[in-house]
Formats: C-alpha cells, sequence, structure tokens
C-alpha cells in the first residue's frame, strides 16, 4: 500500500499542499520545454523541405554560440559578433548545398542521413580547431540580455524567476510566430512547403531545389544560433551541448518530424512532464530521472501513434 | 522542316511559326532506349497532342521538353535558339508550364496556395522583404492574390479556394494543377493526361478549359492524352509514337487513317 501511495496519491498531495513549489516547478518546464522546442524546430525546418533527420543540429546549436563567443574572446565587439555569427551560419547553409546535399539529390534518405551525420564530426573538429575544447561562458551581458531574477509571491508562497529565462522564452516564441508566418503567407514560406510536399512539381512551377535548400539550412542555422545563446546563457557552451540537442529527437516523435506546431506541442510535454516527473515521482527510483524520461515517453508514442500528435498520417496504398 | 509562318486550322485559328523544334532526339535508360531518334515542331498558338500506346515514349518526350531527362541525342530549338542542357525550373523561367499523369499537387496546401506557388517566378522581392512580410512583400502578395483570383474564377473552383488539395475529389485536382501551371502565364503549357480517370462531364469541362486557354490567352498547348475522341477534338496536329519511335505526324483527320496509328493501338500480329 505504501508504494501504491507514493505513486498515485502522494505527489498529487505534495502539489497541492506546496502550490508555490508547484508553479515553480511548472515554471522551470515551460521554459525548458520552450527551449527543446527550438532545438526540435531547426530539425523539422530540414526535414520539412528535403526529408533529412539533420543530425548534424545539435553541432549546429554548439557551433553558432562557440562562434558568437569566440569571435567576441577575439575582441569583436558583442553586437558586431552577433551579426558576423549569423554570416557564419549563412555561409555553412551555402556551404552544406553546394557541397552536400547537391550532389545527394535523389539519393536515398539514410544516404543524406549519413552525410549529415559526416557534418557533424567535421563541425565538431572545425570547432575544436578554431576555438579550442574547452568549455567557455555566454556573453550574456554584453549581448543585452538580462540577468538576474526576481520573486514573485503567488499562492501563499514565492516563485522565483531568472530574468534570462523569461527572455529565452520570450525570444522561443517570437522565433516560433516569425517562422509560423514566414512559412504559410510568403513565397518563399509557400516554396518551401511546395519542395517539401513533392519535388518534381515543385521543379516544374520554377522553384529551384538548391536555393530552398539554403534558405532551409540558413533558417536552421539562426534557430541554432539562438538556441545556443539561451541554451548557453543558462549553463555553458560547450560541446557536451549537443547531447542535450539531441532530446530534440522524443520532443519529434511526440509532435511529428513534419509539423512545426508538433515541434512546440512536443516540447513543451518533455519539457514539463520530465520537471514534473522527475520532481515529485523521481525520488522513488532513485532520481535522475530526467536524462531519460523523455525517451520513455517517445517509446510510448511510437507504440501507439508513431506518426506523433500532429506529424502526417502514415497511410500505406496496397 | 519547312521554316513557313503558319498555317490556318479549319475553324478559322491562325497558326504562326515554329516555337519550339526537336531535332533527332533519342533518350536511353541504361540499355533502353525510350525514344529513338524523333522529330517534330510545335507552333506558335496550337494545340499539338501526342498520342501513342502505353510505353510509346509520350511522357519522357514531355520530360524532355521540361527539362526533367535530358536526351542523349539531339537537340532542342525553342524560339529559334537551341537550348542547352538546362534544369526544370530554368525551363520554368523560360515559361514552359506542365501538369502531371499522377496529379503533383502540394498536398497539404490549400487550393489558394497551391496556385499562389504557381506564381513564384512572377515573385520577385527578395527573402529579407519575405521575411519581414512587410512592405514591398505585401504589396507584391496582394497583386498577384488577385491575378491567381482570376484564374480560380476562370477554371471555376472558389469554392475550394481554401480547402487541402489532399481531399479533393480527382477531377478536381485535375484542375486545381491546370490552375497552378497557369498561374506561371507559360507561353507553352504542357499537360500529360489532362483528362486521365473523369468522367464524360468532367472531361467535357476539362476540354472547354483547355480550349478557353489556348483561345483567350493564346497559350501554345502540347498535350498527351489517350481518348482519342477528345484527341480529335481538341488537337490541330497530332504526333502518335509508338515504342520510342514516330510512326505519324499531320492533322488528326490523317492520323487516325493512318494504317501505322491503327496497328499499334488495335496490335497486329508481328
Amino acid at each position: 500500500m505504501d508504494v501504491l501511495y507514493s505513486i498515485f496519491i502522494g505527489p498529487f498531495v505534495d502539489m497541492f499542499s506546496t502550490p508555490d513549489f508547484l508553479l515553480q516547478v511548472l515554471w522551470e518546464g515551460f521554459v525548458g520545454g520552450t527551449l527543446y522546442a527550438l532545438i526540435a524546430l531547426g530539425f523539422v525546418l530540414i526535414f520539412k523541405a528535403s526529408g533529412v533527420f539533420n543530425f548534424a543540429q545539435g553541432i549546429m546549436v554548439v557551433f553558432g554560440a562557440l562562434t558568437l563567443v569566440g569571435l567576441h574572446e577575439a575582441g569583436v565587439p558583442a553586437y558586431l559578433a552577433l551579426v558576423l555569427s549569423v554570416g557564419v551560419m549563412a555561409l555553412l547553409a551555402i556551404g552544406v548545398e553546394r557541397l552536400i546535399l547537391r550532389h545527394m539529390v535523389n539519393q536515398p534518405d539514410i544516404i543524406l542521413f549519413m552525410a549529415t551525420i559526416g557534418l557533424s564530426y567535421f563541425l565538431i573538429g572545425l570547432g575544436q580547431l578554431i576555438f579550442g575544447g574547452e568549455t567557455k561562458s555566454m556573453i550574456t551581458e554584453q549581448l543585452g540580455l538580462p540577468t538576474g531574477t526576481t520573486t514573485i509571491d503567488v499562492a501563499g508562497g514565492i516563485v522565483i524567476l531568472q530574468h534570462i529565462d523569461i527572455a529565452a522564452a520570450v525570444i522561443a516564441i517570437i522565433m516560433v510566430a516569425a517562422l509560423a508566418v514566414f512559412f504559410n503567407k510568403t513565397r518563399i514560406g509557400r516554396a518551401l512547403r511546395a519542395v517539401a510536399d513533392d519535388h518534381q512539381a515543385a521543379l516544374s512551377v520554377g522553384i529551384s531545389l538548391n536555393q530552398i535548400w539554403a534558405i532551409v539550412w540558413f533558417a536552421a542555422g539562426i534557430v541554432a544560433l539562438a538556441t545556443g545563446i539561451m541554451w548557453g546563457a543558462r549553463s555553458d557552451v560547450s560541446f557536451a551541448l549537443q547531447i542535450v540537442a539531441l532530446k530534440a529527437l522524443p520532443v519529434l516523435i511526440l509532435g511529428g518530424f513534419t509539423s512545426i506546431p508538433g515541434a512546440i506541442v512536443g516540447g513543451l510535454i518533455v519539457g514539463f512532464g520530465e520537471k514534473l516527473f522527475e520532481v515529485y515521482w523521481g525520488g522513488l527510483i532513485g532520481g535522475g530521472v530526467e536524462g531519460w524520461f523523455a525517451y520513455v515517453i517517445a517509446l510510448i508514442f511510437l507504440l501507439f501513434r508513431p506518426q506523433g500528435l500532429f506529424g502526417d498520417k502514415i497511410i500505406e496504398r496496397v | 522542316m519547312s521554316f513557313d509562318e503558319g498555317y490556318t486550322t479549319p475553324d478559322g485559328r491562325t497558326i504562326g511559326g515554329v516555337l519550339m523544334e526537336m531535332r533527332n532526339i533519342t533518350l536511353k535508360f541504361g540499355g533502353v532506349t525510350a525514344i529513338k531518334n524523333i522529330s517534330f515542331d510545335i507552333r506558335q498558338g496550337e494545340i499539338r497532342a501526342i498520342i501513342g500506346p502505353n510505353g510509346a515514349g509520350k511522357t519522357s518526350m514531355l520530360n524532355v521538353i521540361n527539362g526533367f531527362y535530358h536526351p542523349q541525342e539531339g537537340e532542342i530549338i525553342f524560339r529559334g535558339e537551341t537550348r542547352r542542357r538546362m534544369r526544370p525550373y530554368e525551363a520554368a523561367s523560360q515559361g514552359i508550364a506542365r501538369t502531371f499523369q499522377n496529379v503533383a499537387l502540394f498536398q497539404g496546401m490549400s487550393t489558394l496556395d497551391n496556385i499562389m506557388a504557381g506564381r513564384t517566378l512572377k515573385m520577385h522581392k527578395n527573402f529579407f522583404w519575405q521575411m519581414l512580410r512587410y512592405g514591398p512583400a505585401l504589396e507584391e502578395e496582394i497583386e498577384h492574390r488577385k491575378v491567381v483570383e482570376k484564374i480560380i474564377d476562370f477554371l471555376e473552383i472558389q469554392s475550394i479556394r481554401k480547402k487541402p488539395v489532399g481531399s479533393l475529389p480527382y477531377g478536381l485536382q485535375k484542375r486545381v494543377e491546370l490552375g497552378r501551371a497557369l498561374a506561371a502565364e507559360p507561353s507553352l503549357l504542357l499537360l500529360d493526361e489532362p483528362m486521365a480517370g473523369m468522367n464524360v462531364e468532367e472531361k467535357e469541362d476539362m476540354s472547354r478549359f483547355i480550349l478557353d486557354v489556348n483561345d483567350e490567352f493564346g497559350t501554345t498547348i502540347a498535350l498527351i492524352e489517350h481518348d482519342m475522341g477528345v484527341v480529335m477534338d481538341l488537337a490541330d496536329r497530332v504526333v502518335a509514337l509508338d515504342y520510342g519511335k514516330k510512326i505519324a505526324d499531320g492533322t488528326p483527320d490523317e492520323v487516325q487513317s493512318n494504317q501505322d496509328v491503327i496497328d499499334a493501338y488495335l496490335g497486329v500480329a508481328h
């Protein structure tokens, strides 16, 4: 009975006896969730337009952040370094299209996937060569991002909000909204969706696949840079960040690989879910739940709804 | 090949000079020869049909014209100039639009967005304005939206403007696909079996649209079709293929009475 109580009743009693603490947990879940959503968005952009799961997305997050910090360390003013980093991401996108994707048209997806694994190791090597392998800290203040905390009185207690977390959530929401408008309401956005739906038909109406791929990789690069800045500001900028980026995988399985709203909802589910589970149930099995909880949710989804919450329905014609 | 200044059709339309000429086109896939040494021309303002039994090389020919396939031999002369090897989107930018045998629409997008996508080449405002969706990019969007609404009116598909095309019946999908091709305001429109899988009523509608497009916009049309009745009604001239070779070329009446064509369609003991 004790076990059943501590699984099914105890946690809820805890939640409602200290609602301020619950709010704190939810807030942290929310912030984590928006960042997961942002990483997943980078994957979705590329998957939609080229059908490739871009294994290098995680390292692009690290590479973007490292470029920014590295340039600043070399004496470049923070804002100029930010602009230059955007430029580097653009060059990377054009390079990927010219040197890799262009030669892989009509190859099976798995070949493209392998190419992105190759790309990720190349970027790790290049990053270490240029910026060194040691951990750096994000130039949060120089970029004008807020630091410090706000304490608010709520529900008979207090909730502490890190300013950087608020900024991260706001930036994530703005980026997602901007991408949604861009995708749905502009010519290039339409072209992106067209390429995602049917390569041949897209070519026949005069859409250049090469141009679209470069744009998509650039957009994914910008998303990666933003994620790198935000995540870097919460912890550090190091190559270990790419492991965190792989958390996007369960997020994508939840949300569906082709859906932008899916990436957001999936990110939030993982963010809320792992924090709540860690805090209220983690103790039962000795903690450390955050590391694997997302993957377990993903496994359950694979069993019952393999296309994810919002993904394209999988229909096989026989 | 004569370069006379066109001819007049029985129904009184004037057909201009040569718009596109295929010279000795040969296309091979490995050991298989899909097209063997075929030459024919398409004239300004005409409706040109390509007919032939299954596997005759009709769709391959269309794919050569719009740049999906590159022939090993022969040359294509478009508007008096020999065309270099080009990609499909370059062909599109020269005014060649097409539809596909198995409808190739952007399934997840609405009718409106599909046809807007057809105007890709007409829209030029750069990436950064597009990102902002403000100022010039927004004006451009509105201006092109007006053109697209006209096409929607023309094809009588107002009622499905906002519907995702994946959910539409086949006949309507074909019509949307025609709309997407028209949105590019092509000078040469390629239609790959525009009536395939349609009932009589839908076929009549589609025939009417094809004739109207040709008549109102002066668009040159090259179409592949199986239904001989339709071909006879629509086409000004017909080229017949069989096993990758040209077996007849002329007016519908000439081609219909050609013994090789009859044999190809009905089958003879070889």
